[in-house]
């Protein structure tokens, strides 16, 4: 059974259509990466399945766990196990990251995860308030090392990061999709969004695809994907015409 | 000034409008109220009054450096519990020092308004508090003006003076249980700050759907004091008008307010007003008001006198529904060269984008606004203990504080 199937999904934001006849599968245990240029549609396709009001879903389904989730609220679709670390979070402004993770997960061992992610200084500050693009990387890790959800979407994890931390990250996104057990015990998923394939180096995808113009056009292997849109770009890719 | 020409002055001004706020028709309260039992100590008040001053973080059990609670017009206790502060009810206080005089209707006109006058020609009733020279203390002062009776016109007059060099932590809550309808409350507030005196103020209300408050305060800020002065309205109130005047009249005063508000209802005119008069002094007024319903307006005014002279305001609110309004009042008067004044207003809702943020952890939509809008409540308060920062956080963070 797939842990999240994308169907004929189109949708658009304001009168932009953005995906078009969108098509993913993903398994229990799969963690995917998804390259393109810029503009073509990659943060919006985690935003639809993330379920944020602003985008609008024009045909297709979304369907995860076996339940159609494509007009089910954000809130519910993150209690049926969907996680997402945010490209450019917002601060909140008196919300202490310690309380925040407390919310999210009332059972989670506070100090571990900020420990885990090298962080435990900014447990009294306020979320992502004055954080440095690296910082807010490893505060969206804290976020969801708490929430431990079944899918998790990461949207350029690694933008921002440097060398020291990028490893962290790795690590966490590993210990989130499960890389560090056997294959046969992982049920966890999960999908990233990459620029340059940097964070590759540090964690483990199966399988990845290249989207242009609101539609995956290539998918494979990430490592011979990486090789060859460094070779021939992504318009390279175009031409590939692998089948999803 | 003589008691007399007092009294004549407030004669004259009885009919006098306020500036600010809805006129309220002194009439139609009581103005005599029936003596309560004065007791020895805190620890023995009535429950209802004990657990209505915990109701605004008020712990009388727990440990403070004295208290004075007044129930109506009786002031039912007033006791120091440390040899660094003298409380004691302020007629007591009169009759004993007679250079109170000297302090006496001389930061509040008694002929401000007809509230100033009302109490001008009532006996008095309230606080006085002085913090002795040098001595210092961590332990706040705490005071509970609790107005039980239904009807009653609850007329207040306090002075505080931190003499050279002291410390003062004073917390007061101002409360009616619930079972009083109506009610007025008038409270005029007298601060003398002296040389290198450091004090800070914090004032929790609660009232009740039908109560009316006229706070009317004047503080004055020797060289090299400071007052941190926080003020905290959470509960329905039917108006409330107060605009608390500073001025920092020695060289390196500093002066801070810092206001929360959550309005449900009424009409809830607040906010601060600092003259800066000597050099070096600086001042920051910070507001955060959230209104699920009724008229909030907040005003902040600085007046820069010297050159020299820095002034913040910050006024910031979250307005949530329809049946409310926020109206903001900056106002920056600067009266002489190198200054240096700044204010920042805001009025909005909550960003779409910071709700998604948690609805995508798996927040409803209302957990979210609550998540948010006690955040937004959660102003950082500098010099304070760290127990009575506790106290007001944990006032500011109550779970029933919604968005709607």
């Amino acid at each position: 059974m797939w842990l999240l199937e994308i169907v004929d999904l189109s949708a658009s934001i304001g009168n932009k259509q953005v995906l078009k006849n969108f098509n993913l599968k993903i398994g229990s245990g799969e963690t995917h990466a998804l390259f393109g240029p810029n503009g073509t549609g990659k943060t919006t396709l985690l935003n639809v399945i993330a379920g944020i009001p602003r985008y609008r879903v024009d045909g297709g389904r979304i369907v995860f766990k076996g339940k159609d989730i494509t007009n089910m609220s954000m809130d519910e679709r993150a209690r049926l196990g969907i996680g997402m670390a945010f490209q450019r979070p917002p601060a909140i402004r008196g919300l202490r990251l310690k309380d925040l993770i407390r919310i999210i997960n009332p059972k989670a061992d506070v100090l571990a995860i900020l420990k885990k992610m090298d962080f435990a200084a900014f447990a009294e500050r306020d979320v992502n308030r004055g954080f440095s693009g690296g910082e807010v990387k490893r505060s969206e890790m804290v976020q969801l090392l708490a929430q431990q959800p079944d899918f998790v979407m990461l949207d350029e994890p690694d933008s921002g990061v440097d060398l020291e931390n990028i490893k962290l990250i790795g690590d966490a996104i590993n210990s989130l999709t499960q890389k560090d057990r056997r294959p046969s015990s992982r049920t966890k998923s999960g999908i990233i969004i990459t620029h340059f394939g940097h964070i590759l180096e540090y964690m483990k995808a199966d399988r990845a695809h290249v989207m242009l113009g609101g539609s995956i056009v290539c998918s494979g292997n990430p490592g011979e994907i990486l090789a060859q849109i460094k070779r021939s770009g992504y318009e390279g890719c175009a031409g590939c015409m692998c089948q999803t | 000034m003589h008691v007399s020409d007092i009294e004549e002055k407030a004669r004259r001004a009885r009919e006098k409008r306020a500036l600010y706020g809805t006129d309220v028709d002194l009439q139609s309260y009581e103005s005599e109220a029936k003596p309560q039992n004065i007791v020895e100590k805190a620890e023995e008040l009535p429950g209802i009054v004990k657990e209505a001053a915990l109701d605004v973080g008020v712990k009388l059990d727990a440990e403070s450096s004295g208290a004075y609670v007044q129930m109506d017009q009786t002031p039912v206790v007033a006791k120091s519990l440390y040899e660094g502060v003298e409380i004691m009810d302020i007629a007591s206080a009169l009759k004993k020092y007679d250079y109170l005089q000297d302090y006496w209707w001389k930061l509040v006109a008694p002929d401000a308004d007809k509230y100033t006058a009302d109490v001008a020609t009532s006996p008095p009733a309230g606080y006085f508090i002085r913090a002795k020279k040098g001595m210092k203390t961590v332990f706040p002062v705490k005071s509970c003006l609790y107005l039980g009776s239904t009807n009653l016109n609850q007329r207040v007059h306090n002075v505080i003076i931190a003499e050279e060099g002291s410390e003062l932590h004073v917390i007061t809550g101002c409360t009616t249980p619930a079972h009083v309808q109506r009610g007025l409350h008038i409270g005029v507030s007298e601060f003398f700050i002296q040389k290198n005196a450091r004090v800070s103020f914090t004032m929790v209300h609660s009232w009740g759907k039908e109560v009316e408050v006229r706070p009317r305060t004047g503080i004055s800020i020797a060289e090299g004091g400071s007052l941190s002065n926080n003020y905290i309205l959470l509960r329905p109130v039917k108006t409330i008008q107060t605009f608390p005047t500073a001025t920092l009249a020695g060289r390196g005063a500093v002066a801070s307010f810092n206001t929360v508000v959550y309005s449900t209802m009424g009409n809830i005119d607040i906010g601060s007003n600092v003259i800066l008069n000597a050099p070096e002094t600086s001042a920051e007024s910070i507001s955060r008001v959230v209104s699920v319903g009724g008229e909030v307006i907040a005003r902040g005014r600085m007046t820069g006198r010297v050159p020299g002279a820095r002034a913040h305001l910050e006024c910031v609110g979250l307005l949530l529904s329809e049946k409310g309004r926020i109206y903001s009042i900056p106002e920056l008067d600067g009266q002489s060269r190198d200054l240096d004044m700044s204010h920042e207003a805001a009025v909005g809702r909550i960003s779409e984008e910071e709700l998604e943020y948690l609805m995508a952890r798996g927040l409803t939509t209302e957990e979210a606004t609550s998540v948010i809008v006690r955040g937004f409540l959660d102003v950082e308060i500098k010099g304070l203990p760290e127990d009575l920062k506790q106290e007001i956080k944990n006032i500011t963070q109550r779970e029933d504080l919604k968005g709607s």
